[in-house]
């Protein structure tokens, strides 16, 4: 196809035009300066070129292009043997329209892939609508307003003004100020997304300093049975107003959004839920009472949950002068279930507290309601009542079907506990003994599951800890203040089984305190010391 | 209190507190050096943590045991907690503004004291902190994370042998889209594996790390980060093959042993057990030196345990056999066989090796 020429000298002047050329620049008669007759963009090129070729810097034809008559021409020049340049014009008006729309989609597909990665990262509602505000303050808006949906009268608002940071607050607004703000909030009907006038936008909507508003748009961000809440996209006056294209994506855009806060709202009301009931599963901290020191630890055995299938548990005596009540055991099973039961137990010796002097009394007690309940699981466990006598602590020790509690002297040997007993929940009756021993102070008493003794591992792999090893790790523990016997032999039993399987694992340490101190009140204050 | 121990300082009186297990007396001169004046945060930093330091030299120079170690810092912790509930309670609770901060330790990672006093600093300078502890599996993490939306996760380790560990859980937190400080020894002497591994920013103890947070908030980590985009290396499964066969190592090294050292035969179970865990800990040594592509921090292990062997009178060389059978094991897997024959070489001339590190 022919295509515009002109052919210019060195010094800028219009030696031939053809028709084509003559038709874009009808002044463009040879002899004329390029600058006078056509398009200063071509002129200021040739003036380059001819430059660039007096320096010697032959070969460098580098295209130009611009506007002519409000169409886009590219302009590759050639050189000819008498230094004269022919200009040929293409017009790549099409092309550069086509170039110019891919680019704009795939800098939107871009984005929606960083929105995407971005919002689906989080699981934390207020971190989902920080993100989205500030993508939105980014890529769509001079600023971003994302609105959810509140409990109360008050709104958690996230606003972002482009170049800033996301700011959260919760807002005293009345949402039926900005049409279609309250029904995106309900999420019910379904509004399209709506053209505010700036004019009637009440006050709070317009985030502080912005200056003169453009252009506003509230979005409703869907949240597939939940409300998510609404995307308020606001541009300056100067700008240009949003075209219909660009609301488009802006829907698309709030479809993620709405996606990623109504997974992250269900999220965490999921886990507000679990953790409520979880509270009453957890073990309980332990610490010193009436100068006997408790102290417990717990490993599920599934390291993603916190509760499984052992538990203690830690009484303080009802009156001055009375043992305190401690009790831990291994329900049979892992996991939730077996831990519901565990919570049952708990609840039912705590009713039973007020037999705590007999041991075996509460035993059978136990029995007889484990028996009634619907659960076929059976549990063991071992009952301490510990009552501390000047620097001694006196124990009274009971062990249903459980590994026999271990004394550890001040110097070091490790004595078993001679308690013996039925497991209970299985059989018509939980027969047990009660055996008493005295800790002198330094000594301390340990409780313990066979998730500890039982557990496979080592450097050799699939080898038992067994009862020889924890007991050397007790030995080597004399001494210690209970908190660190814990730690102690929880990591060489985490150690032991490596990355490898193990059961539950739960270990109490009651201590009689190797210093004549009582320790402090309440483990915090200075307070008062007893000698 | 005895006249004696009047003459000595507060860093004294409390090691002596702390390495005897007396709590009473360690609280005392804690709750001493605050009636004297001294800041709540110096005392942190300039007593409690000085002699933590000291508790770990003594236990990497074998003068305390695990156990007596464990008792020391059970002390320290307690002195701390007794001093964050006298400052929480004298400040009254939370004026905090600056924004919230989860502070951890990687799985694996029982040394709870340095990010202790991290949290407790950074309570005392206006953060929300969460403390989850010792040794916090990945999954707690992640779900803690979501459940508060903190503005940076600050993670402690101090053993390099749980560097993969610490890996894995600094790409999951940043995942999250939140920054990641770490901090401990497992990191390197100049936070050379943080930066390796992705880290966000790094601080040698917790008083760096408090600045660094007031200096002004972490850039938030860039999306979609694979573990293997730090760790090119780990493409040519070296590390997987060794971490994945350590038990098989280990019984291939005390087999060779007891063909070399006809005397391990006659060991006890107990004894013949301590030394199947110390072949044990070379071999997590060497996957985590596989992990980081750094011989050098497989021949410091090295080095490090001939001193300590040395000090209880065995010699140093007694080392190289369980090397050269691992290298004759992996004499396939060119990074280990290499990082094997250059601690051996370290091993058996170990005054040049010292000379050379020293002009390094």
């Amino acid at each position: 196809m022919p295509c515009p020429v002109l052919i210019v000298g060195r010094s800028g002047t219009v030696r031939h035009a053809n028709d084509h050329a003559l038709a874009l620049f009808p002044a463009a008669a040879p002899g004329l300066s390029l600058a006078e007759c056509a398009a200063a963009w071509l002129a200021d090129a040739h003036e380059q070129k001819a430059a660039a070729d007096a320096r010697g810097a032959n070969g460098a034809n580098t295209v130009v292009s611009g506007y002519i008559a409000g169409r886009s021409y590219e302009a590759h020049p050639t050189v000819q043997d008498d230094g004269e340049v022919v200009w040929w014009l293409v017009d790549d008006t099409d092309h550069r329209l086509a170039r110019e729309a891919l680019h704009i989609e795939q800098e939107r597909t871009a984005f929606l892939a960083e929105a995407s990665n971005a919002l689906l990262s989080s699981l934390h509602l207020e971190r989902c609508m920080d993100v989205t505000a500030q993508l939105a303050a980014e890529h769509l808006s001079a600023a971003a307003l994302v609105i959810a949906p509140g409990s109360g009268c008050r709104l958690p608002v996230v606003t972002c003004v482009r170049g800033q940071k996301p700011v959260r607050d919760q807002w005293e607004i009345d949402p039926q100020e900005v049409p279609g703000l309250a029904e995106a909030l309900q999420g019910f009907p379904p509004v399209p997304s709506r053209w505010i006038d700036p004019v009637t936008a009440p006050e709070w909507l317009i985030p502080e300093g912005f200056g003169e508003v453009g252009s506003i748009v509230v979005t409703p961000l869907p949240g597939h049975g939940v409300p998510a809440g609404a995307l308020v996209l606001l541009r300056h006056s100067g700008e240009p107003a949003f075209s219909e294209e660009e609301e488009v994506f802006a829907r698309l855009f709030a479809a993620r959004s709405g996606a990623a806060m109504s997974a992250a709202r269900m999220y965490a009301e999921q886990s507000s839920v679990s953790k409520v009931l979880m509270r009453e599963l957890l073990p309980p901290a332990l610490h010193q009472i009436a100068g006997v020191e408790f102290a417990g630890g717990y490993r599920p055995s599934k390291d993603r949950e916190r509760i499984g299938g052992d538990f203690y548990d830690v009484h303080p005596a009802g009156a001055e002068g009375e043992p305190s009540f401690a009790v831990l055991g291994d329900v049979s099973g892992k996991g939730l279930e077996a831990a519901v039961l565990t919570g049952k137990i708990r609840n039912t010796l705590h009713a039973l507290l007020p037999m705590a002097g007999d041991h075996q009394r509460m035993l059978e007690l136990l029995n007889g309601a484990l028996l009634n309940s619907h659960h076929t699981r059976f549990a063991t466990l071992v009952l301490v009542s510990a009552v501390r006598e000047g620097g001694a602590v006196h124990l009274r020790v009971t062990s249903a079907g459980h590994p026999p509690a271990l004394i550890v002297r001040a110097d070091g040997s490790v004595e078993e506990s001679a308690s013996r007993g039925t497991l209970v929940g299985a059989f018509p009756r939980a027969p047990a003994t009660t055996v008493c021993e005295t800790l002198a102070p330094g000594d301390f008493c340990v409780l313990f599951t066979d998730g500890f003794t039982e557990a496979k591992g080592g450097p050799l792999d699939e080898e038992m800890y067994g009862d020889e090893r924890f007991q050397d790790a007790l030995s080597r523990c004399a001494g210690m203040p209970g908190e660190a016997v814990v730690e102690h032999v929880q990591m060489l039993a985490s150690q032991w089984v490596g990355s490898g399987q193990h059961d539950d694992m739960a270990v109490m340490v009651i201590a009689a305190p190797k210093s004549h101190h009582l320790s402090m009140v309440g483990g915090h204050t200075k307070g008062r010391f007893t000698a | 209190m005895t006249h004696s121990t009047l003459s000595l300082s507060p860093q004294d009186l409390l090691w002596q507190a702390v390495s005897t297990g007396d709590e009473h007396a360690a609280t005392s001169t804690v709750f001493d050096a605050l009636e004297h004046g001294l800041p709540a945060q110096e005392v942190l930093l300039e007593l409690i943590a000085p002699v933590q330091r000291r508790v770990g030299e003594e236990w990497a120079a074998n003068r305390l045991t695990v156990a007596q170690e464990h008792a020391a810092s059970a002390i320290d912790d307690r002195a701390i907690a007794a001093l964050s509930h006298r400052t929480a309670t004298a400040a009254g609770t939370g004026a905090a503004g600056k924004g919230r901060v989860v502070v951890a330790c990687v799985d694996g990672e029982w040394h709870g004291l340095p990010a202790r006093l991290l949290s407790e600093v950074l309570k005392l300078r206006g953060w929300t902190v969460d403390h989850l502890g010792a040794q916090v599996t990945t999954d707690h993490l992640i779900e803690h994370i979501h459940q508060t939306g903190p503005d940076l996760v600050a993670l402690s380790s101090s053993i390099a042998t749980r560097l993969p560990t610490a890996h894995a859980a600094i790409t999951a937190v940043q995942a999250t889209g939140t920054p990641v400080l770490v901090g401990g020894a497992a990191f390197g002497r100049h936070g050379q594996y943080a930066a390796l591994l992705g880290a966000d920013a790094w601080a040698p103890d917790a008083k760096a790390a408090a600045d660094r947070l007031d200096q002004g908030p972490l850039k938030r980590p860039a999306q979609a980060h694979q573990p293997i985009d730090d760790l090119p290396h780990l493409d040519d499964q070296e590390y997987t093959m060794v971490a994945r066969t350590k038990s098989r190592l280990v019984r291939t090294v005390m087999a060779g042993l007891e063909d070399r050292f006809p005397a391990l035969r006659a060991y006890t179970p107990a004894q013949r057990g301590h030394t199947a865990e110390d072949v044990a800990l070379i071999t997590d040594f060497l996957a985590a030196a596989l992990y980081t592509d750094d011989p050098e921090l497989f021949t410091t292990f090295l080095t490090w345990t001939a001193e300590i062997l040395t000090a209880r009178g065995v010699p140093a060389r007694s080392l190289i056999p369980v090397l050269d059978i691992l290298g004759e094991d992996l004499k396939d897997f060119p990074r280990a066989a290499g990082m094997l024959a250059r601690a051996t070489d370290r091993l058996a001339q170990p005054h040049r090796g010292r000379l050379a590190r020293e002009q390094a």
